[in-house]
């Protein structure tokens, strides 16, 4: 019982991970594709304004899920880690590359290299879902035995449910991201950047929705046991409600209703992920291992509980801190108010 | 060097990826808990004194830190994975017992991250006092997070809260291997340590400028906050690595062994200073009688342990060990002058010394802290070699059994490379662009202020 409530605080921040930091690294997915540098500015402004102050706050909930997930289960973490070494070093090599790149492009002062940072952001905020993605789909299929390197160095992350993993992975992050920044737009009264991301937003919630679709045929061949668990009551309530949310989510960008399309968006994200653990339960690597027999004992699981709650105490409240001073555009550029540090400084 | 460690490919691999890894990012971690404080008191002092160069060395400072933290944050996330894909025999019997000062230190990266946030992008649209106050969190952050880290490590050093019964792991208390009978000393070395690496890195930029002729108000005070609370943390540091270091007498005997290079243990032991430790004996060094037995016991006939006592497989690398504890004394100890100097002349001029040798040499101090730093992390790693956990788990039995890790290792090398060269092109164009007069124009991004 207390090993299914770690897991599901996991998927919290598994869930958080998914909608915050893949709405930045879905950004830079859109900074990518943005064209060049006079034609991609003003899209690349406002991404530049919506994820800056927050993305290295965003970035946190994967290191909250490694950690929980080492120290409640952690015969599990080193299975994955071992055997999924490639991507998951791909992926982590990536988020350097897009942090990096994304503080570096700033600073750069001919058009060249913020070119050159420019894409090492982005084609790394492209990359990294992709890896993580993979490992999600070798997970989900079964393709982590239990110990050190055990599995298939390649096959358990470059398979069917895999692929279709990191693909996804790509496109919902996409997703989430243009109707965040749809949002950001609309909040500086910027009509036109809002048009063009709601059109983006639009496009990729509909490749998203037909992905899923054939994801349905990848996942009955290739991962039998996850797609009886999906199809199983449980499973197939949380994808009912994956699939009416995302459908809701087109509709209300459709009719320009921003600020109820984001939250209609993070719910069909949120719940194809928490499908995925229904679609799992009991089993934390398919056939190999529940978690009951994986959970450490009560003793660390409980000082997990207390972690959990100090970060609830402390952390959300200030994370929603943050987001509210960002959505009030108190953070970042703009007009200087009169109460400022920098209006401070001017006066004197 | 130690055959048994170096004979598997992977583990080699598997190392040299960690110690690069973790090697270049203990400098940012250090400047992210030191470098806020020091931020700190440049933006109090502005509010209290209405001296606009404060406020304005503490906005720079903060673009700075921006750089700085991220590349903090990134080459921190990669440690996280690395400890899962490497070493699945420390985290496989380990990771519940160690676990939670990590779940906690994501709390405290979790508060640092978001308020980082709003100190930088703050200054414009925040009210002043907010803005002011955002800054407090990132420091308390950087305090705690520090000592969860230094938790998780001190515990390698010094297991405890788990009983080892036939290899298996039980009766596991996590709050015992937090609180591991190495933690105090290990986080209150390692937390002065990041602000003597703060405080001299920072400094030591500010004279370079001096030296170069930038002999402004701001260049001073620019000088002046960081280097006073370096000069601070130094006589303390002195006095913590004492403890530190006379406590692994008993605690870790084989690693004081090598730091101090005694080859046969016993009573009225030489310091030595310097030399190289060759087939049992001890080549070209200078010996003080008695002297490293009194520094570790307060007695020159007290009593020391030796590699003599040590099986041969149970030594970590001797000589790595010894040079980097060595330059890690010596560095210390010429900062320590420094920082007397800088207070003697303080206190009886009410300005720091005049001479072009102090400047130098405070421009020096800024790699020489992060040397001495860099030095004392490989002498307790290393040291602590051929154990991953103290006594129980040996390092080679720990490494993943996957093939290929060596290209991991490349590939991680050049990324690194990458990083390295892109951060220091980066500050060196933020130092520019504000001597300059101006932050960078951005045509490809926003317009910044």
């Amino acid at each position: 019982m207390l090993a299914n409530a770690i897991v599901a605080m996991i998927w919290m921040g598994i869930s958080a991970y998914a909608v915050f930091g893949g709405a930045d690294f879905g950004a830079g997915a859109w900074d990518l594709v943005a064209g060049g540098p006079e034609k991609g500015r003003r899209a690349r402004a406002l991404i530049e304004q919506a994820i800056g102050p927050v993305w290295e706050a965003n970035h946190v909930w994967l290191i909250f899920v490694l950690v929980f997930l080492w120290t409640a289960f952690p015969e599990v973490f080193v299975s994955i880690g071992t055997t999924m070494w490639i991507p998951l070093t791909l992926a982590a090599l990536g988020i350097i590359f897009r942090g990096s790149g994304f503080a570096f492009r700033k600073w750069a002062d001919t058009v060249g290299r913020q070119r050159f940072y420019g894409a090492e952001f982005a084609g790394a905020s492209v990359l990294t879902p992709f890896f993580l993605g993979t490992v999600a789909g070798g997970v989900a299929s079964g393709r982590v035995p239990l110990g050190n390197a055990v599995g298939d160095t390649f096959g358990s992350w470059l398979n069917p449910t895999s692929i279709f993993g990191g693909v996804m992975a790509v496109v919902a992050t996409a997703y989430v991201a243009a109707v965040l920044i749809t949002r950001e737009a609309d909040l500086d009264h910027d009509a036109e950047m809002a048009d063009y991301f709601r059109t983006r937003a639009l496009i990729t919630g509909t490749i998203a929705g037909a992905l899923s679709i054939v994801g349905i045929f990848i996942l009955a061949n290739d991962a039998p046991g996850l797609f009886r668990g999906l199809t199983s009551a449980r499973g197939i309530v949380l994808l009912a409600i994956s699939a009416v949310a995302g459908l809701a989510s087109l509709y209300l960008l459709y009719r320009r209703h921003y600020f109820a399309a984001r939250p209609a968006a993070a719910l069909a994200t949120v719940s194809v992920l928490w499908g995925w653990g229904a679609g799992q339960y009991p089993w934390l690597l398919a056939d190999q291992v529940t978690i009951a027999q994986a959970a450490a004992s009560d003793r660390v699981l409980w000082a997990l509980v207390i972690a959990f709650v100090v970060a609830g105490l402390l952390a959300i409240p200030a994370l929603l801190w943050l987001y509210r001073l960002t959505q009030s555009r108190r953070l970042g550029e703009g007009e200087m108010r009169a109460d400022s540090t920098e209006a401070l400084m001017r006066d004197r | 060097m130690d055959g048994p460690l170096f004979a598997d490919l992977n583990l080699l691999a598997a190392r040299n990826q960690m110690a690069i890894s973790l090697g270049f990012h203990i400098i940012f971690a250090a400047l992210g808990v030191g470098f806020p404080l020091i931020t700190l008191i440049a933006h109090w002092r502005g509010l209290r004194t209405g001296d606009m160069h404060y406020l304005e060395l503490a906005r720079r400072w903060s673009k700075t830190m921006a750089v700085l933290f991220a590349v903090g944050a990134v080459s921190g996330t990669i440690l996280s994975f690395e400890m899962g894909i490497l070493w699945p025999g420390l985290m496989g019997p380990f990771g519940d017992v160690i676990g939670l000062p990590f779940t906690l230190e994501a709390v405290s990266f979790f508060l640092e991250a978001i308020f980082i946030g709003i100190y930088l992008y703050g200054w414009k649209r925040l009210s002043a006092r907010l803005h002011f106050l955002s800054l407090f969190p990132i420091v308390v952050s950087g305090i705690t997070g520090s000592f969860f880290i230094l938790s998780a490590n001190a515990w390698m050093n010094n297991p405890a809260g788990f009983r080892f019964i036939d290899g298996e792991v039980t009766n596991v208390d996590p709050w015992a291997a937090m609180f591991n009978s190495g933690v105090w000393v290990q986080y209150a070395h390692m937390l002065l340590a990041a602000y003597m690496v703060s405080g001299f890195v920072v400094a030591g930029v500010y004279a370079w400028g001096w030296m170069q002729g930038r002999r402004d108000p701001h260049h001073y005070l620019g000088f002046m906050i960081p280097f006073t609370v370096a000069a601070l943390a130094s006589p303390i540091q002195i006095l913590v690595g004492d403890v530190a270091a006379r406590r692994l007498i008993d605690a870790q005997p084989a690693k004081f062994a090598a730091m101090e290079l005694i080859p046969e243990g016993g009573t009225n032991v030489p310091l030595t200073v310097g030399g190289i430790y060759r087939d049992g004996e001890v080549v070209g060094a200078i010996e003080i009688p008695g002297l490293a037995s009194f520094l570790g016991t307060r007695d020159f006939n007290g009593e020391l342990p030796g590699l003599d006592q040590i099986p041969d497989d149970e030594r970590p690398p001797v000589n790595i060990v010894h040079v980097s504890f060595q330059v890690m004394v010596g560095l210390g100890v010429l900062m320590l002058v420094l920082s007397a100097i800088f207070g003697i002349v303080w206190w009886r001029h009410r300005r720091p010394p005049q001479g072009r040798w102090f400047w130098r040499s405070a421009a020096l101090a800024g790699a020489a802290s992060v040397i001495a730093m860099e030095a004392g992390w490989i002498t307790t790693e290393v040291g602590r070699q051929p154990w991953i956990v103290y006594g129980l788990v040996r390092t080679a039995d720990a490494v993943t059994e996957a093939d290929g890790i060596i290209w991991s290792l490349i590939g991680t090398t050049i990324v690194y490379i990458g990083l390295t060269a892109g951060t220091i092109i980066s500050l060196r164009r933020i130092a520019v662009g504000f001597r300059r007069g101006r932050d960078v124009a951005t045509p490809y991004g926003p317009p910044s202020g």
